[in-house]
């Protein structure tokens, strides 16, 4: 634990993998730097094939890293990986439990191969039944639980040695809207209840701007961004001011006061609707309404937005995260590198 | 300080290849249709085939045909039933079981040796059993020739299920596991002698049947059953066995001890 505090949670220089692939040298990590503190929810963004699970399989010492080095949980990831592998717990997104096993029994084994006892390992794991919403499943297999059941049972094996730092990846894929908002739930008691730091990869925006204190935004192998939500969104050039007038002869005129707001984009006008971009947007508001009200223009709506994440994701890549063929445009891409 | 860390890591090593172990054998002992299939496979043999060799005892020059059916059909359950066992470790990995055990402390070795020692009282049991059953058909063998065969059959088990595993990790995949299984099974059952010895065979297939261990295995079990331990052929028998069960080990740990991408 005392090691933690100098250094966080997790402290990452460099880390770096390379594959081969048909004699190609595929960079499927090139060099990340990452540092996480204690108490973090830490969500790492990006589309498929970014390279979050790779990051997330060389933290968890299931790979070793081509290049680079990194402390995780106070033990150095190289050197010491068993005792990494004691303070962690890891949430895989390919499951985690036998179907046909019974649920308390995979906790209770799962527990034991941390050297607890059977008697500790079955109390744990039923308060974390309870705690997790999997009541009067103990007995239950796997493979008759819901997809949601099945994750928190994942999650249950992941947290039964106490870890004080767990890595989820890509947690709610796969599960439906009530189901996700339920897991949100657990994680954030997570951190509330023990105090866990909680690292987790997500490609959906919505759960990074629900769940996380801090976002790492990876792409093509490397981290392009990082800060809270709030920061991020700050930095895509402010809040998007849309107003609408009710004589379109008015626009032009809405559209000069607009671009005058101090640090302002160049706004667009289409017909009646003015959309423009300023930092500070609820300040930014009020000035525009005195302005528009001095000037007399007869105002039909007025709104200041904040940018979301796939503004971010759009400014720092050229690209947006919600394109469904995010992993065939990677492929392509690495095929025209060559 | 050295004792005390390796004092550790031996108790650690039992501890979780005992969880390993109990975990995988109660998950085979509630699988009704596969505990049924598996104590089935060699009553099938000795009912269904044994009888057939009978009327051949003499040709193949022993007292009666169970003394040389029953350690060839011991020799090919301890070769191929453990073999197979690959398939239920894709069915893992493929559920995530075997990421999730290898992000604990657990030891590697352990993750491998206790699911090999489960595979090898599966077949040590059955191959009671097969021996039981020949009884009341006409086996008479000696008790110590009956319990060494065993104990070379469990070692030979061993080895292939720690090979079994090494390639089921490596290939991930039933589409590729059982096409090489095949591939491998045939040949070497053909020339193992062990259906039928090589006696029979003639000097061609004999001298190409001297390459396979297995054929050897199979011989120095034969000579165990009847009584004669001194022979030539039990110690070449033996020595392959160990040979065998120290590459096959050797082969699954190194595979085990590698990260699995």
């Amino acid at each position: 634990m005392p090691g933690w505090t100098l250094r966080g949670v997790i402290h990452a220089r460099g880390l770096a993998r390379t594959f081969r692939k048909k004699k190609q040298e595929v960079h499927a990590v090139a060099g990340v730097d990452l540092d996480v503190e204690a108490g973090e929810i830490v969500g790492f963004l990006g589309p498929n094939g970014a390279g979050k699970t790779t990051t997330l399989r060389m933290l968890t010492t299931l790979l070793v890293p081509t290049s680079g080095t990194a402390t995780v949980a106070g033990c150095d990831l190289i050197s010491d990986p068993v005792g990494v592998r004691r303070r962690i717990g890891y949430v895989s997104q390919n499951g985690s439990t036998a179907p046909e096993a019974r649920a308390g029994e995979e906790v209770v084994d799962h527990a034991r191969l941390y050297g607890i006892s059977t008697a500790q390992a079955t109390t744990r794991g039923k308060q974390l039944f309870r705690d997790l919403d999997l009541d009067g499943l103990w007995e239950r297999q796997p493979k008759t639980m819901s997809g949601g059941q099945r994750r928190r049972l994942d999650i249950a094996l992941g947290l039964v040695h106490v870890p004080g730092l767990v890595f989820l990846d890509e947690p709610t894929t796969g599960l439906d809207p009530q189901a996700r908002a339920n897991l949100w739930q657990h994680i954030r008691g997570l951190r509330e209840e023990r105090g866990t730091t909680v690292f987790l990869t997500t490609h959906y925006l919505d759960e990074a701007d629900a769940l996380c204190d801090r976002i790492l935004v990876i792409d093509a192998g490397s981290i392009v961004a990082s800060g809270t939500p709030d920061e991020l969104k700050s930095d895509v050039g402010g809040d998007v001011l849309t107003v609408t007038v009710e004589r379109a002869e008015q626009a032009g005129q809405v559209a000069a006061l607009m671009a005058a707001l101090p640090g302002a984009e160049a706004p667009q006008v289409t017909d009646t609707r003015v959309v423009g971009r300023a930092p500070h947007g609820g300040a930014a508001l009020v000035a525009l309404v005195r302005e528009l009200d001095a000037a007399g223009v007869a105002v039909a709506g007025i709104e200041s937005r904040r940018p979301s994440l796939d503004d971010v994701f759009l400014g720092l890549t050229g690209r947006s995260l919600r394109e469904e063929s995010a992993p065939a445009r990677r492929a392509e891409q690495l095929e025209t590198a060559r | 300080m050295t004792t005390t860390t390796s004092e550790l890591a031996t108790s650690n090593l039992a501890r979780d290849t005992y969880t390993v172990f109990a975990r995988a054998m109660r998950m085979s002992l509630r699988n009704p249709a596969w505990l049924v299939i598996s104590l089935m496979q060699p009553v099938l043999y000795i009912l269904l085939f044994g009888p057939l060799l009978e009327p051949l005892s003499g040709q193949l020059g022993a007292a009666n045909a169970y003394q040389v059916f029953v350690p060839g059909i011991l020799v090919q359950l301890g070769i191929f039933g453990a073999l197979f066992v690959g398939f239920g470790l894709i069915a893992e990995y493929r559920a995530g079981v075997i990421e999730s055990q290898r992000v604990t402390p657990a030891s590697r070795t352990a993750l491998l040796l206790g699911r090999v020692l489960r595979d090898v009282v599966v077949l040590l049991v059955q191959g009671t059993l097969l021996v039981l059953v020949a009884i009341p058909l006409g086996l008479r063998a000696p008790l110590l020739g009956v319990v060494a065969t065993l104990v070379v059959i469990g070692l030979l088990g061993a080895a292939f299920a720690s090979v079994s595993y090494a390639l089921a990790l490596t290939l991930k995949s039933e589409d590729a596991f059982a096409p090489l299984l095949n591939a491998v099974v045939l040949p070497v059952l053909l020339l193992s002698g062990i259906l039928l010895p090589m006696t029979l065979a003639p000097g061609w297939l004999q001298a190409v049947s001297d390459v396979n261990p297995l054929k050897h295995v199979v011989e120095g079990t034969r000579s165990l059953f009847d009584g004669d331990y001194s022979s030539g052929t039990v110690w070449w028998g033996l020595g392959l066995t160990v040979a065998m069960g120290v590459a096959g080990w050797w082969f699954g740990v190194r595979r085990f001890r590698q990260e699995s991408s």
